[in-house]
């Protein structure tokens, strides 16, 4: 290997080290804003301006927060198990890279071609609820196993759903690749997954919304319960990491979403990789708006949920998605 | 539970789901209600419900007197004793005309308070006093913006507070 073939754009490290470092400037600069959106968002639903004061409309604010925490100590709380205590932040976000690898963002913008990418996700988010596990077990703190406890249940009873709309969509589709499932469709709404098949497409939205832990599905860390279940202990980055997995998380179902529902990057006059984040960003909104009006369910209302209504309904709508695939191809 | 029940319940759930986001929708676009404080300020006429410490009101043919009979009834009535109202007394007969003394309520021949103070520090605005009055003299006034280092602030002098404030009004 010579060092003319590595600095070319074929070469798969070379393109694997400059896709890590978009991933990473993305992850952290969204981060930023959707902290901001989501304040903003919280507060305007609350008749409230929200951040104002610090740079234009509070823009800054998340970056003060960020400098803030940062310079915090970090703590391990007496009895707890060192190692598991810090292992489980970084491998919160370590998946998180992973999984933007295969995301569509435009037909000419790949960084590694792989034919499995859908798999890809699938596995590596399900890493996300061991680290939760670790976080709350290795705080040696009851509310953070209960939360660990709980998020296990939740993640159990919501990748079900979740692994079976997706599979609706890509038994539809023939392919298990986000880039030929976003080729598949049009640019035009009607040529959609999401509309063709809704039902898919709001199972895999609610189960998004609960795989992320987010509200009403945030039992997990139900501040008014749980403190702040399985990062109660956590201060300083340790916390931010979980944070900032949260927030990469969201965007990783957001894309996900708009890659297998709503036409990946397709979509008239403008580039793709722009009307890709429009739908990104349009998800991201619609999540945040559920939690600033849902109230936190009840856990034996999570779980019926998810094993009386939206596996069966998913079993159904599968089973409807291979009779017409098998009739249509 | 029959499966249509089963349906029907859903449904109702679903539409109760839809109808929540269109509350926090709706209330996304609105204008928010929060005033900024330190660069705005409430209108006067927004504070009117609100509950400062009491003050007189005075007569309306002389604003500067107030309406008060000087009856004690809501030094009676207050539950932190932070009202003190009293009387002047004339000397009596045979005795030395020397500055009129003042006692507390109620004394005869007294048909207005020589004076009236409140002790806002320990009021806790319960608005008893208003309540009780029988010629509705008392009211809470309508400044949120009464900060002070000193408790001697807080003693109101509600006399001279009134006659200020006539004098204020007459040379608008």
């Amino acid at each position: 290997m010579n060092l003319e073939q590595l600095l070319s754009l074929d070469h798969p490290l070379t393109r694997l080290v400059i896709g890590l470092l978009c991933i990473f400037a993305f992850v952290g600069l969204n981060g930023l804003v959707l902290v901001w959106v989501e304040r903003k968002v919280a507060g305007h639903c609350q008749l409230r301006p929200g951040p104002l004061h610090v740079g234009p409309h509070g823009l800054l604010q998340p970056l003060v927060d960020a400098v803030k925490l940062i310079g915090k100590q970090l703590v391990a709380p007496a009895g707890s198990d060192k190692i598991l205590y810090w292992t489980a932040p970084l491998l919160a976000f370590a998946p998180v890279t992973v999984c933007f690898l295969p995301l569509p963002w435009a037909p000419e913008l790949s960084m590694i071609p792989m034919n499995l990418g859908l798999v890809l996700i699938l596995a590596f988010s399900g890493l996300g609820v061991l680290s939760l596990i670790l976080a709350g077990w290795g705080s040696n703190n009851k509310w953070g196993l209960l939360g660990a406890a709980r998020s296990v249940a939740q993640s159990v009873a919501y990748e079900v759903p979740l692994l079976l709309s997706v599979m609706a969509v890509a038994i539809t589709a023939g392919s298990l690749d986000l880039y030929q499932i976003s080729a598949q469709q049009g640019g035009w709404p009607w040529q959609w997954y999401g509309v063709k098949n809704p039902l898919a497409f709001f199972i895999f939205l609610v189960c998004a919304v609960a795989e992320t832990n987010r509200a009403p599905f945030d039992l997990p860390e139900a501040e008014s319960e749980l403190t702040a279940g399985f990062h109660t202990e956590y201060s300083g980055m340790g916390f931010g990491l979980f944070f900032l997995a949260e927030y990469a998380n969201m965007i990783i179902v957001s894309g996900v979403a708009a890659a297998l529902f709503l036409g990946g990057w397709q979509g008239p006059f403008l580039p793709g990789v722009w009307w890709f984040l429009v739908k990104i960003y349009c998800i991201l909104f619609f999540i945040i708006w559920l939690r600033w009006t849902y109230p936190r369910v009840r856990f034996d209302q999570l779980l019926n949920l998810s094993w009386k209504w939206l596996t069966p309904l998913a079993l159904l709508d599968l089973a409807l998605a291979v009779i017409v695939a098998g009739f249509g191809g | 539970m029959s499966v249509s029940q089963l349906i029907e319940e859903a449904y109702t759930g679903l539409k109760s789901l839809v109808i929540g986001l269109g509350v926090t929708g709706k209330a996304f676009v609105q204008p928010g209600v929060t005033v900024l404080y330190p660069m705005e300020e409430v209108e006067r006429d927004a504070l009117v419900t609100f509950r400062g410490h009491v003050e007189l009101i005075g007569k309306e043919e002389d604003p500067a007197v107030p309406r008060c009979v000087a009856c004690g009834a809501c030094v009676k009535a207050c539950p932190s004793n932070c009202i003190t109202v009293l009387c002047p007394v004339a000397p009596k007969e045979g005795e030395e005309g020397g500055p009129a003394t003042m006692a507390p309520p109620p004394q005869k021949g007294c048909k207005t308070p020589g004076a009236f103070i409140v002790d806002f520090s320990l009021c806790s605005l319960c608005g008893q006093c208003a309540r009780i009055c029988p010629v509705d003299s008392l009211q809470f006034s309508d400044n949120p913006y009464m900060v002070s280092f000193d408790r001697k602030d807080f003693q109101i002098d509600l006399l001279a507070r009134l006659k200020r404030m006539a004098g204020e009004e007459a040379g608008e």
